[in-house]
């Protein structure tokens, strides 16, 4: 298409104001499919360095133009706490990024943690069973105290297992760019221990084919009370430590100012990263770049009023300056009425709206007048009309045909018709009808922007998301700091802010003490 | 204008003023303002002695008015209306009295504290005769 020709990475909004009304009607058709709003319900976070980022953006705007939303994660190598190799990962990472399958970035985390995890929890099993299983016959009987350990340590794996499973096995939310601290050292605390565990157990016990069992049982049992105290410090870290809120951060959506404050605890960037987009897709209206420009008409008045002609001099190099110099006087000097036509405009829009507004909910009260719920009882009782009883599908659509023009209207008006297709309109239709909605509750939807999470739709693949920032980003939130995730055509800026420290005072107050007098003092003069 | 004992009749030296009304458009006015009455707060009252005293007081005069040619002066007690207390009165009946539309005179009994002072030092000066 023509259009298409003006795309340039910076200017996505400008190409929007530039074509025809009719043009642009017809991409934003197109576009539907391919728009940013298609959901996903999982989200990648990838690092940039801010001098990388320009060439970045426009690697992955070609691959937005093609449709291809490829779960671009960056494969974070090595020593990636080191922000000097960053430059080197990033531009690892590139190459890597096209070859790397879709999936498997995402599960290999959880994987790795999850064979720690069940090679922890076979170990005291296998302490337990490998000195009967190898030399049972020179094993010392061991009685009571044996079984005492045994049901305890039973139990215990039995509450292992089950915390584990409640804790550590959800399906993971976001990948992040570098390591997550807390996770890689409690990962390698577990290894360490029972790797330790292993080595004294191999040479103290399985070399001399040590006879004291229950001096084995007990080892186990002290191997699975250090596993379940690993566990709370897993919890203390990864769960509990940043809920108690001490910083503020503001979420300031760059496309159209739309903003947030949010209490969040002690974490690091990247988390407060993801825990701020978590935020993002339910609190922020969808970001509707239609509705961004101020309309063409205003703007480019001041350009088109002025020409400026060579009247036959040589030396041009001059000339280009005095022209624009000349323009600029001539601007400054006319009138500017800009803004006087923009409120008037602005009026105008508003009172546009309202009256079609006025109008949808006209049509879709009349509308839903026209069927009711089907009640068993009445088919007895009106054997003249045989009505034809429909399921909610033909319902929605035998209504949706009075509305739709209100629907459409309204919709243009309010720029979000790139939104809604007539294919939701009608399923939207239909849920509504199947649960009792009135007319207002179907139209809650289209009144005003809800949720970006709203217009997600829910296929799987996540979605990409690019964390801008100076510092590194599994540094801890500081004062002053501020990152910015971006994602194609808009980006968050985030500032933190810590949470002022508080004095509280304590105040007494008698009951008996509320006391009142009289006040009045009038003058009236006479 | 001494403390008031509750049920024993009060004494006071009053001068005697007559203010006649002036028409203003509708209105018949005296040109001066009261404070004070049994439902205010006697406290404060910048013009009496006794801060308890819960009488009418004249607050303002407007110079040139018929209450400044009739002799009232800001600070005075009004103890009486054409015949009417004004001791024990709300402000509102107080006003009520004093703006009756059917009279065009209103006869008042004032006292100041300027007044006592004159009678007692004449009183001194009275046995020397």
């Amino acid at each position: 298409m023509d259009n298409e020709s003006t795309y340039s990475g910076y200017s996505y909004k400008s190409s929007h104001s530039r074509s025809s009304r009719k043009h642009r009607e017809r991409r934003e058709r197109h576009r539907s499919k391919s728009r940013d709003i298609s959901a996903r319900g999982d989200k990648s976070v990838t690092i940039q360095t801010p001098a990388e980022s320009m060439l970045d953006a426009e690697s992955t705007r070609g691959d937005d133009r093609d449709d291809n939303w490829g779960e671009t994660t960056t494969v974070v190598t090595g020593t990636s706490v080191d922000s000097i190799s960053n430059e080197d990962l990033t531009r690892i990472s590139k190459e890597l990024e096209e070859s790397s399958p879709l999936e498997c970035r995402r599960y290999f985390g959880p994987a790795l943690g999850a064979v720690l995890g069940l090679f922890a929890v076979v170990t005291p099993l296998a302490f337990l069973a490998l000195p009967q299983l190898l030399w049972r016959d020179t094993l010392e009987p061991c009685g009571t105290p044996c079984e005492g350990l045994y049901i305890s340590l039973a139990f215990k794996l039995l509450i292992l297992l089950i915390s584990t499973w409640a804790l550590f096995l959800r399906p993971p939310r976001a990948t992040l760019p570098r390591f997550f601290i807390f996770r890689c050292l409690l990962l390698a605390l577990v290894f360490l221990f029972v790797a330790s565990y292993w080595l004294f157990y191999g040479v103290r016990v399985l070399e001399p084919r040590e006879t004291d069992y229950r001096g084995i049982v007990g080892y186990a049992a002290s191997l699975v009370d250090a596993l379940l105290f690993i566990q709370y410090l897993a919890l203390v870290l990864l769960e509990v430590r940043h809920l108690q809120p001490a910083f503020c951060l503001k979420v300031v959506r760059t496309a159209d100012g739309a903003s947030q404050f949010y209490n969040v605890g002690c974490l690091s960037i990247q988390r407060a990263a993801v825990w701020v987009l978590d935020q993002y897709y339910s609190d922020f209206p969808v970001n509707n770049p239609a509705l961004l420009n101020l309309p063409k008409s205003i703007l480019s008045k001041k350009m088109s009023a002025f020409k400026v002609y060579n009247l036959g001099e040589e030396n041009n190099t001059n000339n280009s300056t005095g022209q624009s110099r000349t323009m600029i006087a001539a601007a400054a000097r006319r009138r500017d009425n800009s803004h006087n036509e923009y409120y008037y405009e602005e009026a105008e829009m508003e009172r546009r709206v309202r009256k079609r507004k006025a109008r949808l909910v006209v049509a879709v009260e009349e509308a839903f007048t026209h069927i009711k719920r089907h009640q068993d009882e009445e088919a007895a009782a009106s054997p003249k009309h045989p009505r034809e009883v429909m399921d909610p599908r033909e319902a929605a659509q035998a209504i949706f045909a009075p509305m739709a023009r209100a629907m459409q209207k309204y919709l243009r008006a309010t720029r979000q018709q790139s939104y809604h297709t007539m294919e939701s309109i009608i399923n939207h239709l239909q849920f509504c009808i199947t649960h009792n909605m009135t007319p207002k509750a179907f139209l809650e939807l289209y009144l005003s922007p809800g949720p970006t999470l709203q217009y997600l739709d829910t296929s799987n693949r996540g979605r990409q998301w690019t964390l801008v920032s100076e510092e590194p980003v599994t540094a801890a939130l500081r004062q002053g700091q501020v990152f910015s995730l971006r994602r194609l055509d808009f980006s968050l800026v985030v500032t933190v802010t810590p949470l002022p420290f508080l004095r509280l005072g304590e105040e007494f107050i008698d009951p008996k003490s509320h006391k009142f007098v009289m006040k009045l003092q009038s003058e009236t003069s006479v | 204008m001494s403390t008031y004992t509750p049920g024993q009749p009060v004494t006071a030296i009053v001068q005697r003023i007559e203010i006649h009304k002036l028409r203003q458009g509708d209105n018949l006015i005296l040109g001066f303002s009261i404070g004070g009455g049994i439902d205010q707060d006697p406290g404060q009252n910048p013009f009496s002695g006794d801060k308890t005293d819960k009488g009418i007081y004249v607050t303002r005069i407007t110079p040139g008015g018929p209450a400044h040619e009739a002799g009232l002066r800001m600070g005075d007690k009004i103890m009486q209306v054409n015949g009417w207390d004004m001791t024990m009165v709300t402000h509102d009946q107080a006003r009520k009295t004093l703006t009756k539309k059917n009279e065009d005179t209103v006869r008042l009994l004032v006292t100041r504290k300027s007044l006592e002072d004159a009678v007692k030092n004449s009183m001194g000066t009275y046995p020397r005769q």
